[in-house]
């Protein structure tokens, strides 16, 4: 039978704030255990929650940059469970009236093709504390400084259909979530976590197989292997004649597998119910206006205008619009050198290899946009050769110093004066008449003999254009 | 030197009569005496008492006093007191000193009132006679075998009985005014939101709102112009102005719309309470107020909603409560579900638990609608009454409890019969209104109170109405015997 594959994703994202979503709290990663819980995030009795309007702009710019409706009026309602690390016995959540309504996103797969994925929501919620297992002797350590982290909470509709398009679309608002700043998009500090709800269904049928849930998948390529892992799962369970047991399961990095994380008690039930102590958030359209010019250019905005202002084709300016840093390293060298072409040519080719051998991230590149964009110049105003910048490169990757002061000190200068050049040819036919006989008497393919030897001559300085137009003049003479 | 009032203390400090240490060490000395019996407070805080009265005179001295500054007075023990315990009446906080101070004791402290402590109050505030706190029953100091009414029986008691002339209190279904009602004294619940309840232990979330206890409405004036006011810290309190209550305790209440509920005045209130509240009328008739019959006609639904959304909230603010943080913690617990179970089972009263479970059920899926919406729903109905019934007269008026104080232990079996107590001040709170009782008269030796509800934030016509009846009438002058 031909199984067709249903995903739906729930990703959490820590919103950028510098303090907690109901508290002046201060959110700053990695600080001592609890040193940033205050009263409010401890729950004791008689404090209260204030609404951080940070995480409101924010959700509503996220909320803008895939093209959804905004609740105008949205409101908090309690999430009741208890656990250790989540102080107040329950959560304060977004359940009826999100801040960010029906929404969607378009993914570009590896083929090229393109497809429109659904957002059902994005909803404001407090994140919770963290259970320390370790160094406590039969005990556990309660650590609240994430407590009232501000998380929006971005559920799309079932509309994946492969492990592949999952990953684009995390990529996708991964790139969204970073472009706008609404979020660092750290998954290996958590700021991005990643619940995917699988099912497969026999392909034609309209309902819905049973569902599982993986939680808390913190990586893109896991992502990928845990919902592959799963859909092999339910399809071989059902093969074998099986029903699939809608649970949360727990993807093994190192096993590579998914296990159930069911306990022994029932279905949770969370007793939703509106948040007293907090008002409904209304905001109005001037709010909304303010967020939308508050954004900066999107990645598929971005990617059309390469192509239509730079004339990249599409996969050039997919790749150089993935990532606000990647895309403003490419604007800052077109800037510099007005070839973008042959800066994006530069910055995907030699460039991106570097980075990828050493893992380095565009935030941090070592060459600077500036240089990389003069040494374009200097092809283009012929003072180096596109072998010659090659060089160039690698001295600046080794922050070796400035364009010009590498071509000086390397002697890489070009010889375009033909009068040098020519000196030069005359010596090569000079030292090879036999070639010349040869090459005069029909045998083409020896003219790159000529070049070769003239290169080789001038060290490697004379310009290759002027070098092939003085040989055909002198040779067909 | 006990037996004044807030105002009269206040005279007295300014005309230098007697400093704020000696009359601090006069309540601290009848505390000592005289609260083996009445039991009103849950904490005495001597020490703190004495060097806040000092420095409170040395303000003084300095010539920075303001009106309340070296007054002593009580604080409910519901609110948050750094470095002082605050137990909320129960085992869960006994050992729980708060690391902060409530908004409304920072901003009595800041008036330079003198804490002289934290009085009893039913467990959690779950109660309308005082009888569920950890620390024991408070008793009437009118008849020491009845209730002082709840939950802040504590702090009316207290005022009642000169053991402090004047103390806060909270009220989310009645629990200001029944016990001013049953301890003669007069106690506002302000509408909803004018108060902050930052730092104020949570009950039921929307329902709840501080206010001050007093012998006379001159004195809740006085102490609600301190308490009163917008705080950054509670989104719910509201950036309304806030008058100076005492500005309009000189208005004559000729002209004055009083309706009377006849909803007020049937089944289930004790005629000889109706005789009261009727002359107490009559004297406000008297001096130029019209008297009209009106109709709430969705009163009965009142105790019914508020016994589903109190609990309900309750439910939840009190998850907090398991042994992790703060608080007790039962012993040698086996993992974490035995701490919360047994920390929750041995740290909560009775009535705690059963409002835990009556909240839990009532939001519980499959049953939410049927109880908590519905709830809502009447709570939109109440209100709608208050506020149609509002825009033909000024004020509403009538008993602020259809019964005496009963006997202690009298309802322990019958929880419901205790609910019902609650008749006529608990619709105020789902309407959010502001409601006062005041001393209306007496029957066998007992204080009975006028209830009066107002319009929203419109405290200062109802401090009036009740000034202008004292200023006529003796019945808050009675003392115990």
């Amino acid at each position: 039978m031909e199984w067709e594959i249903v995903i739906g994703l729930e990703i959490h994202v820590q919103l950028s704030t510098d303090t907690k979503i109901f508290s002046g709290t201060s959110t700053a990663f990695g600080q001592a255990p609890n040193t940033q819980a205050s009263a409010i995030c401890l729950a004791m009795p008689g404090v209260l929650p204030v609404f951080n309007e940070k995480a409101l702009f924010k959700a509503v710019q996220f909320g803008l940059a895939i093209d959804a409706e905004i609740g105008k009026t949205s409101r908090f309602d309690r999430k009741n469970y208890f656990y250790p690390d989540s102080p107040k016995g329950y959560q304060i959540t977004q359940m009826d009236y999100p801040i960010v309504g029906l929404g969607e996103v378009e993914i570009v797969m590896d083929d090229g093709s393109t497809r429109k994925i659904g957002v059902t929501r994005a909803h404001l919620e407090e994140d919770a504390g963290k259970s320390l297992h370790e160094d406590f002797e039969g005990m556990s350590g309660i650590d609240l400084n994430r407590a009232g982290t501000p998380l929006l909470e971005i559920v799309s509709e079932p509309d994946l259909r492969s492990a592949k398009e999952a990953v684009a679309y995390l990529k996708k608002m991964h790139s969204i979530i970073t472009y706008i700043g609404v979020s660092d998009g750290n998954m290996a500090e958590g700021s991005m976590r990643c619940d995917a709800n699988v099912s497969v269904r026999p392909k034609g049928q309209k309902e819905f197989g049973t569902r599982t849930e993986i939680k808390n998948v913190n990586s893109f390529r896991f992502v990928e292997k845990a919902i592959n892992y799963e859909v092999q799962r339910h399809i071989d369970i059902i093969e074998d004649g099986g029903e699939i047991v809608q649970e949360t399961r727990l993807y093994d990095s190192e096993l590579d597998e998914t296990r159930s994380m069911r306990s022994k008690e029932v279905a949770n039930d969370y007793r939703y119910f509106p948040e007293p102590d907090l008002l409904p958030v209304v905001i109005d359209d001037e709010y909304i206006e303010a967020a939308r010019k508050s954004l900066p250019e999107l990645p598929d905005a971005k990617r059309d205008r390469f192509m239509s202002e730079h004339g990249l084709s599409e996969y050039d300016a997919t790749v150089l619009s993935s990532g606000r840093a990647i895309a403003d390293y490419y604007e800052a060298v077109v800037a510099g050198c007005k070839e973008p072409k042959l800066a994006a040519n530069w910055v995907m080719g030699d460039l991106s290899a570097q980075m990828n051998k050493f893992n380095v991230e565009f935030e941090n590149c070592p060459v600077p946009a500036e240089q990389l964009a003069l040494m374009i110049a200097r092809i283009t105003d012929e003072t180096i050769s596109g072998r010659q910048a090659k060089t160039v490169f690698e001295c600046l990757w080794n922050q070796e110093g400035e364009v010009d002061a590498i071509i000086e000190a390397k002697g890489l200068k070009q010889v375009s004066d033909t009068g040098a050049i020519e000196a030069i040819i005359d010596e090569v036919i000079a030292n090879n008449p036999g070639q010349v006989e040869q090459y005069r008497g029909g045998k083409d393919k020896l003219f790159g003999f000529f070049v070769g030897q003239t290169m080789k001559a001038s060290k490697g300085q004379a310009n290759p254009a002027v070098v092939n137009e003085l040989l055909k003049k002198k040779l067909d003479a | 030197m006990t037996n004044k009032t807030l105002a009269e203390i206040a005279k007295g400090l300014a005309d230098g009569e007697y400093s704020s240490v000696e009359i601090t060490q006069a309540y601290l000395d009848k505390i000592k005496a005289k609260d083996g019996e009445i039991n009103s407070y849950i904490t005495v805080t001597e020490e703190l008492a004495l060097q806040q009265a000092k420095a409170a005179d040395e303000r003084r001295a300095a010539g920075q006093a303001d009106l309340l500054t070296g007054v002593p007075i009580a604080h409910k023990d519901i609110f948050c007191t750094e470095g002082v315990r605050t137990s909320c009446g129960s085992k869960m906080l006994d050992n729980f000193e708060a690391p902060y101070n409530a908004t409304v004791v920072e901003k009595l402290n800041a008036a330079g009132t003198v804490t002289l402590g934290k009085t009893n109050l039913d467990e959690f505030a779950m109660g309308s006679s005082t009888e569920s706190s950890f620390y024991g029953a408070t008793k009437n100091p009118f008849d020491l075998s009845r209730v002082p009414g709840g939950s802040s029986g504590g702090s009316a008691a207290a005022v009642a009985a000169d053991l402090a002339p004047g103390s806060t209190g909270t009220d989310t279904g009645g629990s200001i005014r029944q016990p001013a009602a049953f301890c003669g004294i007069t106690g506002i619940k302000p509408t909803y939101g004018r108060v902050s309840r930052w730092g104020m232990i949570a009950y039921g979330s929307s329902l709840d709102q501080g206010g001050p206890m007093t012998k006379t409405a001159e004195d809740a004036a006085l102490m609600l112009n301190v308490m009163a006011g917008f705080d950054k810290r509670d989104s719910t309190s509201v950036d309304v102005e806030v008058p100076d209550y005492t500005t309009a305790l000189g208005n004559s209440i000729k002209g004055l719309k009083i309706g009377l509920p006849k909803e007020y005045f049937g089944e289930g209130l004790d005629p000889r309470i109706a005789e009261v509240v009727q002359n107490a009328v009559k004297e406000l008739e008297k001096q130029g107020a019209i008297v009209k019959e009106i109709s709430l006609p969705r009163t009965h639904l009142a105790i019914p909603a508020y016994y589903i959304i109190a609990p309900a909230e309750a439910s939840t603010n009190l998850s907090r409560y398991d042994g992790v943080r703060y608080g007790y913690r039962c012993e040698n617990p086996e993992d974490v579900m035995d701490l919360f179970l047994r920390t929750r089972a041995e740290g909560f009263g009775m009535e705690v638990k059963r409002r835990i479970m009556v909240g839990t059920y009532a939001l519980s899926a499959g049953y939410y609608d049927a109880y908590y919406n519905k709830a809502q729903q009447l709570r939109r109905l109440i209100k709608d009454d208050f506020v149609a019934a509002l825009n033909d007269v000024d004020v509403i008026m009538g008993p602020a409890t259809p019964n005496l104080p009963w006997v202690a232990g009298e309802k322990d079996a019958d929880p419901v019969s205790m609910y019902l107590e609650d008749l006529y001040t608990i619709a105020v709170n789902l309407a959010g209104l502001p409601g006062m009782s005041i001393p209306a008269g007496m029957v066998d030796g007992l204080p009975v109170g006028l209830q009066v509800i107002g319009n929203y934030f419109d405290e200062a016509r109802l401090l009036n109405i009740g000034h202008q009846f004292q200023l006529a009438t003796d019945w808050h002058t009675k003392t115990p015997a």
